[in-house]
């Protein structure tokens, strides 16, 4: 039998772009316009560059993100609603040398996991947590969230949220850095390729915390739902830009001394 | 060997400490806080984890993320507790992964109160969480057993893959009694084959409690469920006291148990032929051993510190073949021997019938009372 030779290319390719090795061949499930896919894919960036994939465990909420742990190409494990930060802590306690992140929803870390993410962090648990925040619950069919924005209509909130009777939108990035236990609480947004760059380095820089023993770090990501908003995944950037970008700033609001040294 | 005076709670953590326990996640509630003290002490001085967590959610997710890694681990509570714990624990179950929880029942419902109590019977023996799953419900009667069950429990608890309570009422925990504790095991360093902690050279693993998809939710549901029927198979446990002639047999589990042994002996004193069987697996339950005893004996002698939680499960043991009397103190109070004995007298002198409602007598009694 012959085997040919594989034909010469015509002029030499150089890869400019390719699946991080951290991300599964699976496709994902997320609505087009959905920006999970554009987190994940950061995450997974951050956890090559820094060669730590054979050493970290991923923890998936409860929420849209679900299924997140077979979009990585790593070990991971499915949290009670809420609850992933306990889950971190206890993984953890046991493996102190292995990387330890939780991907959490708006619902999932700031409603019904609140008392685990702020004592997760109070503690400065050694965990990176990337806090997807879209101003709705997802999954369930776009129910108000505790970080739905005044006036915004949600399936339980179709009048506009009320914030006489419906309370007021909670800004974690900021509640977290009053805590001693963190060393890195930012916001940062991914409604353009500017703001999605910046994300990338932030969430390199909660990694780096991590592996540093510094602390608690928490990157907080502002994202659609185009589904839920009932917009065009443009229109759904554009809301993000126009409506929660002000009600969110974006910004650093702890940094760790020994982090801001980094040139990442 | 030694033997040590030791309360029962402090007893039980460091018997866990002995069999190897990795992680301990707890949140203090009375009566079982000595444990989560003794180990909080000891535990940083063995080099392994211990955490006060900031409530019995967060302890025993905390459990459920160190159970992923395949390591030992283990955490403490009572009834208010569980109740807490209950989502984990459904969670830890779904997931097939192995945990220990001890839990020292006091009064209830709600806050109740301190005193020790057998109210927490059906809650643990369906593992106080949502679905279908199957723990395994260990009850101590002694300081010592405690201590035996403890190291007994996490391997039953990887060899099944599921969650083990021990559960102890008040008492257990409080008391001191003299104990030989069990030599340190060494720990196990191999990580099972299932175990998160990094896919290093290997496929990555995942652990969930998530199948999206019915047919194989159906068959996680019906593998769990088989791995409980080997337990039912081989894990009974319980113990009996002067049954070989027993026309009439008192059951009671823990310190309800220890009680009534002690008024089976004033009653054979004076020539009543009573014995004892004390169910020491609450999970599986000895429903063969009781349906034997159900046909052998004149009449059963159900006692309890609840309202007769195990006696439903008696009563469906032994199959209408044998008249029951149930006999039970709530709220935190623990029978006397005197009680019981006068309950054993009564059920030799007038049998009650077959057609009976053993739990209705009682309430009139009580109301008597």
């Amino acid at each position: 039998m012959t085997v040919s030779a594989p034909s010469k290319p015509r002029r030499k390719l150089k890869l400019v772009y390719q699946k991080p090795e951290a991300l599964t061949d699976k496709a994902t499930h997320y609505c087009p316009g959905c920006t999970h896919g554009v987190a994940h894919r950061l995450v997974a960036e951050v956890i090559d560059e820094m060669g730590i994939r054979e050493r970290a465990i991923g923890i998936a909420p409860v929420g849209c993100a679900v299924l997140a742990y077979d979009y990585f190409e790593l070990d991971g494990v499915e949290a009670a609603h809420g609850r992933a930060p306990a889950m971190a802590t206890g993984i953890k306690r046991v493996l102190p040398d292995s990387v330890v992140f939780t991907y959490q929803g708006d619902g999932d870390l700031a409603s019904i996991g609140m008392a685990e993410i702020m004592h997760a962090a109070a503690r400065g648990e050694r965990i990176t947590v990337i806090f997807i925040n879209n101003a709705i619950y997802g999954m369930t069919g776009g129910q108000m969230a505790p970080t739905t924005l005044p006036q915004q209509v949600t399936t339980s909130s179709p009048r506009g949220r009320d914030v006489v009777t419906q309370g007021y939108p909670i800004r974690m990035a900021e509640i977290l850095a009053t805590l001693d236990g963190v060393a890195y609480s930012v916001r940062r947004s991914m409604h353009d390729p500017a703001n999605i760059r910046k994300a990338k380095k932030a969430i390199r820089l909660a990694f780096e915390a991590q592996v540093r023993g510094l602390g608690f770090a928490m990157v907080e990501l502002l994202s659609t739902c185009p589904t839920n908003w009932r917009m065009s995944p443009i229109e759904a950037m554009h809301w993000v830009r126009d409506h929660m970008v002000p009600a969110y700033p974006l910004g650093d609001y702890k940094v760790d001394a020994a982090l801001k040294k980094l040139r990442v | 060997m030694t033997r040590e005076l030791l309360k029962g709670n402090v007893a039980m953590a460091e018997a866990a400490i002995r069999a190897g326990v990795d992680a301990y996640f707890g949140y203090p509630i009375t009566p079982q806080s000595e444990l989560l003290e003794w180990m909080s002490k000891r535990m940083p001085e063995e080099g392994r984890a211990f955490l006060q967590a900031e409530s019995e959610v967060a302890a025993i997710n905390m459990v459920y993320g160190a159970a992923c890694t395949g390591a030992r681990v283990m955490t403490s509570t009572s009834g208010p507790g569980i109740s807490l714990m209950a989502e984990g624990i459904s969670y830890i179950a779904g997931t097939e992964v192995p945990a220990v929880i001890v839990d020292v029942m006091r009064g209830g419902p709600g806050l109740g109160n301190i005193a020790p109590s057998q109210g927490d019977y059906r809650q643990v023996i369906h593992g106080a969480g949502h679905g279908d799953f199957f723990p395994l419900v260990l009850a101590p009667a002694s300081v010592q057993e405690a201590v035996d069950l403890i190291s007994e429990a996490f391997d039953l608890a990887e060899k099944y893959r599921t969650v083990v309570f021990v559960v102890a009422d008040g008492s257990i925990g409080q008391m001191m009694e003299p104990v030989t504790l069990p030599p340190m095991r060494e720990r196990k360093r191999a990580r099972p084959e299932w175990a998160v902690g990094g896919a290093k050279g290997r496929a990555p693993r995942r652990l969930t409690s998530l199948y999206l998809k019915p047919e194989v939710e159906e068959r996680v549901n019906l593998r769990i469920l088989r791995r409980w029927r080997e337990a039912e198979a081989h894990e009974v446990r319980y113990r009996g006291y002067h049954l070989d002639d027993a026309a009439y047999v008192v059951i009671g589990f823990g310190t309800a148990g220890r009680v009534a042994l002690s008024a089976v002996r004033a009653a054979r004193s004076e020539g009543i032929r009573v014995g004892l069987f004390r169910p020491v697996s609450l999970r599986p339950f000895p429903t063969q051993a009781i349906r034997q005893l159900a046909s052998q004996a004149k009449a059963f002698l159900v006692v309890e510190m609840n309202g007769g939680q195990m006696l439903e499960d008696v009563q469906a043991a032994a199959q209408g073949q044998v008249p029951i009397r149930f006999y039970g103190r709530m709220g935190g109070m623990v029978p006397f021997p005197d009680e019981v004995l006068a309950e054993i007298k009564a059920l030799a002198a007038a049998p009650p019938s077959p057609a009976d409602d053993p739990r209705g007598r009682w309430l009139a009694q009580m109301a008597q009372a």
